[in-house]
């Protein structure tokens, strides 16, 4: 079993996520930030990380700069999943390192999709 | 709805575009054809069936449209298209040496993205293609999709389906909350109205053709008419794909499964791969 980090600040995003990723058959595990999210990378590498862009504390562009500096931290699949739904902000997550890019709102549809094109399933 | 008018819709949808209602897909004739009525200014369905004895060209070409319209994404099913890159695409390459160019046909193309997929796919292999002309002509039934393929303006939905992010990003641009194709793709496909129970020759020759997800709504002798059809128009080394839920076998013996090539079909000129009883020598008299 894959496992998928889901790092979201909102509770009701993760929800729909996790339901979603649960029927992929992905493990998951959860993070309101990118603080949180790294603490748990230190820990444990995921196969993959469902990334949202503006949260508090640590946002996700800075917590994917952070994810692959770190040893191993090439590892997980990164795709963001955001409002931001312009050039200049997708291209600025695939030069930090962003495997695929999801402008919400996303259903499960776009999630399986997006997630098999980057090999996850 | 009465019996009767269920008969009626049926026979013309099937002889118009080969479509094949059944009774317990009758909630699609719900679904798709209570707008049309609406904008006729009639109350629902049941009106619209009512009107159908007398209906105008117009109206049943409508009727048509709004039934066959499918729903299309980019890179639909990926393997297909890495096929088609990784073994068609080289094939080709080598077999029309001399002559540099060779045609592809998206049949029954709906909104564009399996043609502009072919096309971005090309496009990524400039580099070996220089000084070849390679034709993509996407053909449909509905003159609404073959608009909309033509103006190669998707939603952000649609483009989320089957385009990889980086692709959406080489040959795509915002435009308010759609995303518009790159102009250089869009100048690589050609757009023909086209009903694929009609025949073909007029469209010219294909040495590649894309016929995915449509067989499925036809029955077996259609779908082994169609199948001849695009055989007749195809060279001898010519490829078909097919969609994942379609295939040739005990249908047609104009094509044969491609080995290891899940969804590609060769021309079979021979005759030779096992044709299905009755339902291919009914139309080889055609030839």
């Amino acid at each position: 079993m894959k496992s998928c980090l889901i790092v979201d600040d909102s509770k009701v995003i993760r929800m729909v996520a996790r339901k979603i990723l649960h029927e992929l058959n992905f493990s998951t595990q959860e993070a309101e930030d990118g603080q949180q999210a790294l603490d748990l990378c230190r820990k444990q590498m995921p196969d993959a990380v469902l990334l949202d862009w503006n949260m508090p504390i640590m946002n996700g562009i800075d917590f994917l700069r952070g994810l692959r500096k770190l040893p191993g931290g090439d590892h997980p699949v990164v795709v963001f999943c955001t409002t931001e739904n312009d050039i200049d902000h997708i291209q600025e997550a695939i030069t930090a390192g962003a495997n695929e890019y999801i402008m919400k709102p996303f259903d499960s549809e776009i999630l399986q999709a997006k997630f098999s094109q980057v090999g996850l399933l | 709805m009465r019996a009767e008018d269920f008969d009626l819709i049926a026979k013309i949808l099937k002889e118009r575009s080969g479509l094949i209602v059944t009774a317990d897909k009758s909630y699609l004739l719900e679904s798709r054809l209570t707008p049309v009525a609406r904008r006729r200014g009639m109350k629902g369905l049941d009106d619209l069936l009512g009107s159908l004895r007398a209906a105008s060209e117009d109206l049943l070409r409508e009727i048509t449209e709004a039934m066959t319209t499918n729903e299309s994404f980019f890179f639909r099913d990926i393997k297909p298209f890495e096929l088609f890159r990784t073994a068609a695409l080289p094939q080709m390459l080598q077999a029309r040496a001399a002559k540099k160019s060779f045609r592809i046909w998206s049949a029954a193309c709906s909104s564009g993205q399996e043609a502009y997929s072919l096309a971005m796919i090309l496009k990524e292999e400039a580099a070996r293609l220089a000084g070849w002309k390679i034709e993509i002509v996407g053909t449909d039934i509905s003159a609404e999709m073959l608009e909309k393929a033509k103006a190669g303006l998707y939603s952000q939905f649609e483009v989320q389906r089957g385009l990889p992010i980086q692709l959406l990003v080489k040959y795509f641009k915002k435009n308010n909350e759609m995303w518009q194709i790159d102009p250089s793709i869009r100048a690589m496909v050609q757009y023909r109205d086209f009903n694929l129970l009609g025949d073909p020759k007029s469209l010219g020759q294909f040495d590649i053709v894309f016929c995915r997800n449509v067989l499925i709504y036809f029955d077996q002798p259609t779908k082994a008419r169609v199948l001849d059809a695009i055989s007749r128009n195809m060279p001898d080394d010519g490829l078909l794909y097919l969609g994942g839920a379609e295939t040739v076998l005990g249908i047609s013996d104009r094509f044969r499964p491609v080995p290891d090539q899940r969804g590609v079909y060769a021309v079979n000129r021979g005759g030779n791969g096992a044709p299905a009883a009755g339902v291919a020598s009914l139309f080889s008299g055609g030839r």
